[in-house]
């Protein structure tokens, strides 16, 4: 229950933080809140060679909204954004961020360090692909953007390189209709499933939906259930019988948690309520 | 060779410095290199909450700091609530609430219940309490005297209408 030994950085801005990254190598792990890694590490799933910890980089706490969308800065806390004023179209991030961890867990851990984490059910994960994320990565070969539908490759596993460090996180477009909501058999655990949604509705009839379930593959999983969906009208009927579809489409895995059986049928109940919720957000 | 860092930190207004290898948790070094032994270690890997204390004013699990990380820093803990034998408000209401038995979970619930109370929209509603108060676990009282004790010293510190 004590960690590797490692040898310790610290960055004082992004470009240090991707110099050390650059000189320290493959074995190298950028320490951020650390709520996900210091435990890794503890129980030495985790044994980086080396730490660059980035908690004093200045300037990468934010929330900001401009043309392009909402930014969050990568070191902007789970409370940050529980407790921040966002846009209207955006309230679904505040509304989500009671679903991570607890109360301390939200006030160390960071936005960047979920993303970069990759656990399949993190709240961040899939809220990013379903409202179609950027993810901003800074490296040794410059900036670039990687859509968060093509970030996530597995369990923890991520488009980001050993040299790149996420920046930012950019959400293009307002969701003013989206809803998250999950089960886990205590309140502060990871989801057993957790269900993603997003919709638009006219005149009472649903014409676009998406939606995102974790805890169901090794990664965020894109759930097509546009034809119980679009077209019908905007009440639990529809809601319902998207979440039969969404449990259909599925093979959700077995483990210490849930049968896959008992997944799916939490799927679908979950699927459900989050439509009833994104529809009345 | 070991990766050793000099810092220096103020743990309950004492300024400390030392030398601290890089893989000491923050937990370990208050406990093991500092001698603040109040602080608890349970599950050492963020679940149970024993080690939560103050990192600049924010609650925070110690064995999830590395102790390098509190370089500069303020720390608080359980030994920094008391006035020499007379219990803080908070430690008053566990005692008179019954929220502890053995005691090996109360320094990280005090903490937890420290920074709580510290925040501005904090409030005497035992749901919210309870919601705060869920990240922390007691095997013992069974959660109702903690929930109770903090109540209290919600209305008292934060009278009527301003919560």
């Amino acid at each position: 229950m004590k960690p590797a030994a490692f040898t310790y950085h610290r960055a004082h801005d992004v470009r240090e933080a991707v110099e050390l990254l650059t000189e320290l190598g493959d074995e190298a792990k950028i320490l951020a809140g650390g709520q996900s890694l210091a435990p890794m590490m503890n129980f030495r799933l985790a044994r980086p060679s080396a730490l660059v910890d980035i908690t004093r980089v200045p300037g990468l706490d934010y929330l900001r909204h401009d043309a392009d969308g909402l930014r969050i800065g990568a070191l902007t806390t789970h409370r940050a954004v529980e407790t921040a004023g966002v846009p209207d179209g955006f309230r679904v991030l505040p509304r989500a961020a009671r679903w991570v961890g607890h109360y301390p867990i939200r006030c160390r851990g960071t936005f960047g360090g979920s993303i970069a984490h990759g656990d399949p059910t993190s709240e961040w994960c899939l809220l990013a692909v379903l409202l179609e994320a950027g993810i901003v990565l800074r490296g040794p070969r410059g900036r670039r953007e990687v859509p968060a539908t093509e970030f996530f490759h597995g369990f923890f596993a991520t488009a980001a390189e050993p040299d790149e460090m996420i920046v930012e996180i950019r959400f293009p477009g307002a969701a003013p209709r989206a809803a998250l909501t999950e089960f886990a058999q205590r309140q502060g655990d990871f989801a057993v499933v957790a269900a993603a949604v997003s919709l638009t509705i006219e005149d009472g009839v649903c014409s676009a939906a998406r939606l995102v379930l974790g805890g169901v593959d090794p990664q965020p999983a894109v759930v097509d259930a546009d034809q119980a969906l679009v077209g019908r009208s905007a009440n639990e009927t529809t809601w319902r019988a998207a979440g039969e579809l969404a449990a259909e489409s599925i093979d959700p895995p077995s483990d210490g948690h849930g049968s896959g059986a008992y997944r799916k049928r939490l799927a679908a109940t979950l699927v459900s309520r989050a439509f009833t919720e994104a529809a009345t957000s | 060779m070991k990766d050793v860092h000099l810092i220096s930190l103020s743990v309950n207004g004492n300024e400390h410095e030392l030398v601290v290898e890089s893989r000491r948790t923050l937990a370990d070094m208050l406990r093991h290199d500092l001698g603040y032994t109040g602080t608890h270690l349970g599950c050492e890997h963020g679940i149970c909450g024993a080690c939560t204390i103050l990192l600049d004013d924010q609650p925070v699990r110690a064995c999830l700091v590395f102790g390098v990380q509190a370089d500069g820093c303020e720390v608080r803990t359980v030994e920094g609530l008391a006035d020499g034998d007379q219990l803080s408000d908070l430690q008053q209401a566990f005692s008179d609430r019954h929220g502890l038995q053995c005691g090996f979970c109360t320094p990280g619930f005090l903490m937890l219940a420290e920074a709580y109370l510290s925040e501005a929209d904090s409030s005497a509603d035992p749901e919210s309490v309870r919601e705060a108060m869920a990240s922390n676990l007691c095997r013992c009282t069974g959660y109702q005297g903690i929930v109770e004790a903090v109540c209290d010293v919600a209305r008292s510190r934060h009278p009527a209408g301003s919560t």
